[in-house]
Parts: structure tokens; sequence; C-alpha cells
């Protein structure tokens, strides 16, 4: 008999049942798509965090209130100063740059758009230390800060959203009820773990003179974050140990006692993105398991009912001269076809499901460039005719061994 | 063409042993129409399977045009099968879901014959089934079935037709039909054996063995 043949026995007894080859492949479909999901998942995360290292560097430290989330903006308690800042860059030899950011919310009106945004009040600094491409106009300048200037530097989705394909430079503005003037647009970032485009840069002299002062609460100085940069990669662990130290000391910490501050480096930022993708991934790996684990018995279910209600066909088959080795083939093959598809269905399905994930993710400030690499798509399919293969083999050997005489006597 | 040699044949339930033939021998010629005919439990289903090569004797032995069935394997049977009997059914035993077309191609895909399609339109062609190939069995009247049977049979051109109460489903009209099909096939030459409890069926061949409690009572 030969391979075509087989195949073409096998999609006929599929089709001739097709609500049932259907359900059945679903359990291979879903474990698929998780497979997919976990590889191409796994291929999103090695990028971002490399890109990440590429447009932020590698020799990045984040100061951050304790109380503060991954991102930067203030959950907590602002337990950073201004004088923190200065202290730092003062005392820390390792230190080469340091940048603090205050943020808060502010409604920013121009013209007839408005746009609830973050507003961060940066110094100079921050251009080179957070890594700011400007596309249009100029950053903020030494003096500008010294001045007090209202002016304001537009993240590139804060730009659209107010002035459309419009250039920003020079128009009026309004933050919080005030006018700035804009200087400068940044260069789309669509990357990294923050949410630079969404933001509207001030000058930090100007932040506290004309928006801290609506912050309900706030002390004048504090600070949400401070990002340093370290003058070579080697000198990060020492940087870390000395900025750690003159805040402990400012904020009178004694021993024994928690820090209302954390010292975190790019690269330790990038493990806990990679751990929590790893946690994720492990989940739909999980999935994935189990998924294929019950398709799996559901192909070797339906299989063995199909090879039940088939006794007297297989029975005929062989009185005509299908040998044992047929039989087997047959029903193996039948096995596998439905592995085969559930797998490729899954392939599309994981496909999809990783589309919206990277919607989502993108919609969140991550970049995350999903792809699905060939080997995965052959990887998953390969599986899923595998386990087509293992859980076919016993219904085929047990319709292989039938008995003709007893098969063609079934009722 | 066939030859039985003292064929014996026991089938083990549990402890005790129960005869089904005991000590059958005959000739059959190429050529010959031959029925087998005798009551339920006479051991004339265990004789056709023998025949057919479904089934391996106890003992005896049995060669069928010179070839020694008893001592060959399963997949040297299915061999036999394939190419020199061609099976007929009393419930015609046809793959539901495929066509009339499909249904008499099945041995040439176990004989890896090229020109399957050809070859079964000719048979079914010779049955009279022409205008009927692209049926399914269930749009076929059941006299059409076993005539899409006789074709599968005759597809690959075997040695024998082994057809087993051939017309036990059938009305008396399409019975006659059938049985009228199956002399022709005798007058074109080849060798049927006919198994039936029928006498009516037994009077169209030319030879009647007639079995009774595992032993051939009469040959005639």
């Amino acid at each position: 008999m030969k391979l075509w043949d087989c195949f073409s026995t096998a999609l006929r007894a599929l089709l001739g049942n097709k609500m049932r080859s259907a359900l059945t492949m679903l359990g291979i479909l879903i474990g698929v798509a998780a497979v997919i999901a976990v590889l191409s998942l796994g291929s999103a995360q090695g990028a971002l965090v490399e890109e990440s290292f590429a447009t932020l560097g590698a020799n990045l430290i984040y100061v951050m209130p304790r109380e503060a989330g991954v991102m930067g903006a203030g959950v907590g308690e602002a337990t950073l100063t201004v004088g923190d800042a200065e202290a730092i860059a003062r005392h820390a030899p390792s230190v080469a740059r340091v940048a603090p950011t205050a943020q808060t919310y502010a409604l920013v009106i121009a013209g007839r758009e408005k746009l609830n945004s973050l507003i961060a009040g940066v110094t100079p600094e921050a251009e080179w230390v957070d890594n700011y491409a400007v596309a249009r106009g100029s950053f903020i300048t030494e003096s500008d800060d010294r001045a007090r200037s209202r002016v304001a530097v537009l993240g590139s989705e804060v730009a659209e959203t107010l002035f459309g394909q419009m250039d920003p430079t020079g128009q009026s503005i309004r933050i919080g009820g005030r006018q700035f003037q804009v200087i400068g647009v940044l260069e789309s970032r669509g990357t990294g773990f923050g949410v630079e485009d969404l933001r509207v840069y001030v000058p930090l002299s100007t932040f506290y003179s004309t928006l801290a002062a609506s912050q309900a609460g706030s002390s004048g100085n504090t600070i949400d974050s401070i990002s340093v940069q370290v003058g070579s990669s080697d000198g990060l662990e020492s940087a870390m140990e000395e900025i750690t130290a003159i805040l402990q000391d400012r904020h009178r910490i004694r021993e024994g006692e928690g820090d209302d501050f954390r010292v975190i480096s790019m690269e330790a930022m990038a493990v806990q993105v990679t751990q929590v993708m790893g946690i994720l991934q492990l989940v739909l790996a999980g999935i994935a398991g189990i998924s294929l684990l019950v398709g799996g018995i559901g192909i070797m279910n339906i299989m063995l009912v199909s090879v039940t209600e088939r006794i007297r066909e297989i029975g005929l088959r062989k009185a005509v001269g299908a040998k044992r080795r047929d039989i087997l083939i047959q029903f193996l093959v039948e096995a596998a076809t439905l592995g085969l598809c559930g797998g490729a269905l899954g392939v599309c399905l994981g496909w999809i499901i990783v589309k919206i994930m990277s919607v989502i993710a993108t919609n969140a400030g991550f970049a995350f460039a999903a792809t699905l690499p060939g080997y995965a798509i052959a990887l998953a399919v390969s599986v899923a005719i595998f386990i087509g293969l293992i859980t076919g083999l016993y219904p085929a050997i047990r319709a292989a061994r039938l008995d003709p005489i007893e098969s063609l006597r079934h009722e | 063409m066939l030859e039985l040699e003292n064929i014996t044949k026991v089938y083990k339930a549990g402890q005790t042993e129960v005869p089904a033939l005991r000590g059958i021998s005959c000739r059959i010629e190429s050529g010959e129409m031959v029925s087998i005919i005798g009551p339920s439990g006479s051991g004339k289903s265990t004789l056709m399977n023998i025949i057919g090569c479904l089934d391996k004797p106890t003992s005896g032995k049995y060669r069928l045009e010179g070839i020694e069935v008893d001592r060959l394997n399963d997949n040297q049977l299915a061999e036999i099968r394939n190419k020199k009997i061609g099976f007929v059914f009393q419930s015609f035993n046809l793959l539901s879901r495929t066509t009339a077309l499909a249904n008499v191609e099945l041995p040439l895909i176990y004989s890896g014959a090229s020109n399957r399609r050809q070859r079964a339109l000719q048979v079914l062609e010779s049955v009279g089934l022409a205008h009927r190939v692209t049926h399914r069995p269930s749009e076929l009247a059941g006299g059409e079935q076993q005539r899409v049977a006789i074709a599968r049979a005759l597809v690959n051109n075997p040695s024998l037709i082994l057809a087993d109460e051939p017309t036990g489903n059938l009305d008396t009209q399409t019975s006659r039909e059938i049985m009228l099909i199956f002399k022709q096939l005798h007058e074109q030459g080849m060798t049927i054996v006919l198994v039936t409890h029928e006498p009516d069926i037994a009077a169209y061949t030319q030879r009647t063995i007639k079995l009774r409690d595992g032993q051939i009572e009469a040959s005639e």
C-alpha cells in the first residue's frame, strides 16, 4: 500500500466524522498554540532585554523610593529629595552623571486638544543619562533650569496627540493652568521599560515653582527617581554601594533598619523583567504540556472508538488482502493526521495569541517584537505529529491484530 | 486447482475442544461451480474460511493452485487472498462512506496495482453498474450493492470466487439476477464456490458438497 493511499484513506475517514475529528484536535491545538506562544515570547524577551540595554545603556542605575513601581512612576511615599541627588553627584566617585526626575499628572491643553499627561521635571543631564534623542528643537538647557523658564519638551506621543502632524516647537501650551512654550519634541522610543513617549518634560526648577505647588501635601523638593550614569560598567557595583551608603547616611537609617529607597541597576531591572516573563513562560509551558497530554489521550480515545466502530471494515480490508502492516499504518496515519491538523491550526492560534499579547505589551510601553521563528513552527508541528503517532500506536496495533473472521462477523 | 486432504479444525473453548471439521478431503477443478450446503453447525463456514485462506486448518493439507497454503504465514495468506480469491458476502460488506468505484478499487490498493480506476470501471461495467459508479452503498439497492461486491471480488482477476450466502439478504427476483451473474462468470471459465443453505441456490451449481457434523456426507 502506497503512502498516498494511506493518507487519502485516513483523510476520508476523518472527513467522514468532521465534528468528532475537530473536537479531537482541540487538545493538540491548544497545546501547540501554547508551545508557539512560549517559544515566541522567549524570542521577544531576548530582544526586549537586548534593546533596553542598547537604548538605555548597561551602566545605568535607578534610585527610587522603596514603594515605587518598576516604571518609576511614584506610587508610594516620596522619600528622595533633590538634596539626595546632589549628594550622590558630589560624593560618589564612581558616578558620572546624575539626573533626578519629579513627576506629577497635570492637564495639558494645546488649542482645542486636551490631555491628562505625566509631567516630568528634569535637569539637562537627563538628556544624556536617560538617553533622550531630540527629534525637533532642543532639550532643556542649564539656563532654562536656572531661570525657571516656562518651557516644555514633548514626548513623541504627546506631541502627536496635541499637534498631530504640525510642528509643535514654538507653540504655546497650558500645563496645569500655566502657560509654557514648547521648545522641543523627543524622538519616539517605543521601547524600554518606561513611559518616555507619553510624558511632557519641563525644567525641574520650573516644576517646583509651578506644578509641585498644586500637588497636595508635597513638600517642595521631593523627587520620584534618580537616574545615575556610571563612568564605566566596571564601576557599577561600587557606584551602587556608594549611593546606598550616601542615602543611608542622609536618611539616618540605622543598622538593621530597612532602607526607604531602592538602588537598582538597569541590569537588575532586565533580570526582573526576565523573571516575570520566565514565570509567564513557565505557566504557558505548563498549559502546553497538560493540553498536549490531554490532547494525546483524546486522540487515543477516539482512535480506540474508531477501531471498534470499524471492526467490520478492518475485517473486510484483511479479507481482500490488507496485511497487518497495512492496517497498522492506516490507523497510525489517521492519528498522525489528527495531530498534524491540530498542530497546524495550533500554530495559527498561537500566532494570534502572540500578536494580541504584542499589542497589549506595546500599549503598556514595552517594546515587544515577538517573532515566530521557523524552528518553532517545525518543532510544534513535529511534536503534534509525534503525539498522534505515539497515542495512535496502541489503537492501531489493536486494529492490526484483529482476526479477520471474527471481524467480518462483528455486528 | 483446489485440493483439500484430510482437513481438521478444532476450536478450543476453555478446557474443552470442539471439533468443527473432522477430516475433509475433496478436490475442486478449475472452472467448476460448486456449492457447499449443510445445516448450521455443520462446519460449512469453517470450511469456507479455510478455503478462503482466512483461517488455517488444525491438521491436513490444502493446496491452492499447487501452493501449500497451510504452510504460509499471515502476510503470505493476505497476499493469496488479495491475488487469488474474490470474496462475496451475504451482507455485502461494502465501505459505507466510499463510492462504488472506491469500493471496487480497494483490493487493488493492497496489491499496489497501477491504473486502478480504469480496471475498477471495467469490472463495474461488466456487472452492469457503469451508470452507478459514483454512488455510495446507501444510495444503491441491495442487488446493486451485491454487484459492487462481485465487481470487487473480480477486480484482481482471482482464480477463485468464494461466495458466502450471496443471496441471503436479497429477494427472489434479485437473487435470480445475482445467480445469473455467477452463472455467466462460470461460463467464462471462473471457478466458483458457493456456500448456502438454500437448495434453490445450490441448484445453479454443477456439484453440491453436503456437509454434516464436520464431515462430507455427499458430493454429487
